[in-house]
């Protein structure tokens, strides 16, 4: 089948099979293996992408639901003025270890932080259930979402100095 | 994992995703949000020939109560169920169960029509809308049925909706009076589907008499379940901890756990116990509010 996808402003159109998974057309055939793969059963939040401005599983939606779809995946996420604040509170809050989870839990957070400027801890952390991380633990991420919180309202921004405990 | 492949079509009205399931016969499935379908057919626990997407059709997705029920369009997401003025405001049972179903990203596409259709005792809706005495409205070539919630579960996977039909609405007597209801169920982590869950409803007289109630029970028996027994001893009590007690016990009594991964059968009953308890107060001093 013949679908068209707007991926980071760039209008594709790809023939899939409509069995492909959206994940698939992503890396594959666009080429942007930004998008990971976790676990591939809708449980690591590592395929996490903006789809219509929500935040999807892309490993458990399968390219012909997207058709004439707004995607943005991490690729999308800097623009000529510079990173995201959302990747700049990773950057600064040291919030990734590895980086496996990070695309996705960045776009998981850029969906939040829309809908809820001004989150509290305990609902950031609810706000990313569906992303595991394996290495970094936690915390750092949720001070770099606090962070990029802060800096999308020009508020004052908060310490990223390494907390020891 | 890939899975099999189908035809998939999309089509822009009811009439027409009927009639396409009518010429497509039985290999064909219905696609709603396609979190419990997709992860089926990757693992290739199902292999559809065509697949039906319902997203194009307008006027599937909706909340709103009207002629005295809350009525919910069966494409309805949970992000949308949770986000709703009336949910918010009167029905606090769907924030307590959205809240726990799975995780933001799963609840910006699963519907609240595909939880039900599905037809699993492990997912949350099916206790919820038992609880607040919900029916479930069919769609076919011949026009359309109501089938209260009772009579919709049939076995493992399988429900009221037959081949070539549609559910298209569940709704669900308006909250009235002094109504409470709440849901809770215990997961293992975040996103789990239920140890064991119950969904409780309670209307109230103005002395505090139970004029109503609904226990729902998730993942602890091979259907969803209604606890009948603790209803009967709650109608026309004054609920007190005597009353929420012996509901309570006699739910943990009826119910049917199989031991899994989850925990072994004693604890599950013990959990249904702890949790009809729990969340029968809430439900009651919500109703008081
Ligand atoms: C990681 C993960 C965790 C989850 N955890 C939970 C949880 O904790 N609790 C919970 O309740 N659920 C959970 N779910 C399931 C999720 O809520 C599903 O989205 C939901 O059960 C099915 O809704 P859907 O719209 O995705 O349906 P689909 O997957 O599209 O469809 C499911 C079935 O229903 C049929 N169907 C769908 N809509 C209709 C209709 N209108 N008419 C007739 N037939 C129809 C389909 O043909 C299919 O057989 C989880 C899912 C995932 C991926
Ligand atoms: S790869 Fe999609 S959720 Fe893990
Ligand atoms: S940074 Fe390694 S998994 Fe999160």
């Amino acid at each position: 089948m013949e679908i068209t996808l707007t991926v980071n402003g760039t209008e594709h159109t790809v023939q899939v099979e409509p069995r492909t998974l959206l994940v698939h057309v992503i890396r594959e055939t666009l080429s942007m293996t930004g998008t990971h793969i976790g676990c591939d059963t809708s449980s690591c939040g590592a395929c996490t992408i903006l789809v219509n401005g929500r935040s999807a599983k892309s490993c458990t939606l399968l390219a012909v639901q997207a058709n004439g779809a707004e995607i943005i995946t991490v690729e999308g996420l800097a623009t000529t003025e510079g990173l995201h604040p959302i990747q700049e509170g990773f950057h600064l809050n040291h919030a990734l270890h590895c980086g496996f989870c990070t695309p996705g839990v960045m776009l998981r957070a850029v969906e939040l932080l829309e809908k809820n400027p001004n989150p509290t801890e305990e609902e950031i952390r609810w706000g990313i259930s569906g992303n595991l991380c394996r290495c970094t633990g936690y915390n750092n991420i949720v001070k770099a979402i606090q962070w990029a919180s802060a800096k999308m309202q020009n508020k004052e921004l908060p310490s990223t100095e390494p907390e020891f405990v | 994992m890939i899975a099999e492949n189908f035809v998939y079509s999309a089509p822009t009205s009811l009439s027409e995703a009927i009639s396409l399931l009518h010429e497509y016969g039985d290999d064909a499935k219905i696609l709603a949000g396609g979190h419990s379908l997709i992860p089926m057919m990757k693992l290739r626990f199902a292999a559809p020939t065509h697949l039906i997407d319902l997203k194009d059709i307008p006027g599937l997705s909706y909340v709103r109560e009207e002629d005295g029920y809350l009525k919910i369009g069966a494409m309805t997401r949970e992000v949308e169920m949770e986000d709703a003025a009336v949910v918010r405001e009167k029905y606090h049972i769907f924030g307590d169960a959205t809240k726990l179903i799975a995780d933001p990203q799963v609840r910006n596409f699963g519907t609240i029509g595909g939880n039900l259709a599905h037809g699993d005792a492990a997912n949350d809706h099916p206790a919820v809308m038992i609880a607040l005495g919900a029916e479930v409205e069919i769609a076919s070539q011949d026009g359309k049925r109501i089938v209260p919630i009772d009579d919709f579960f049939y076995g493992f996977y399988t429900t009221a909706v037959q081949h070539g039909e549609v559910l298209t609405e569940i709704r669900l007597p308006a909250a009235n009076g002094r109504y409470g209801t709440a849901y809770h169920k215990a997961e293992r982590k975040a996103g789990d589907y239920a140890t064991a869950g119950v969904a409780v409803m309670v209307q109230l007289d103005e002395q505090g008499q139970c004029l109503r109630a609904g226990i729902g029970l998730t993942n602890v028996n091979p259907l969803p379940m209604r606890a009948s027994r603790s209803e009967a001893v709650l109608v026309g009590s004054q609920l007190t901890a005597e009353v929420i007690e012996q509901a309570a016990q006699m739910a943990s009594e009826d119910c049917n756990p199989s031991a899994d991964l989850r925990g072994d059968e004693d604890y599950k009953r013990h959990l249904v116990k702890v949790i009809t308890k729990r969340m029968l107060h809430q439900a009651i001093s919500r109703a008081k509010k």
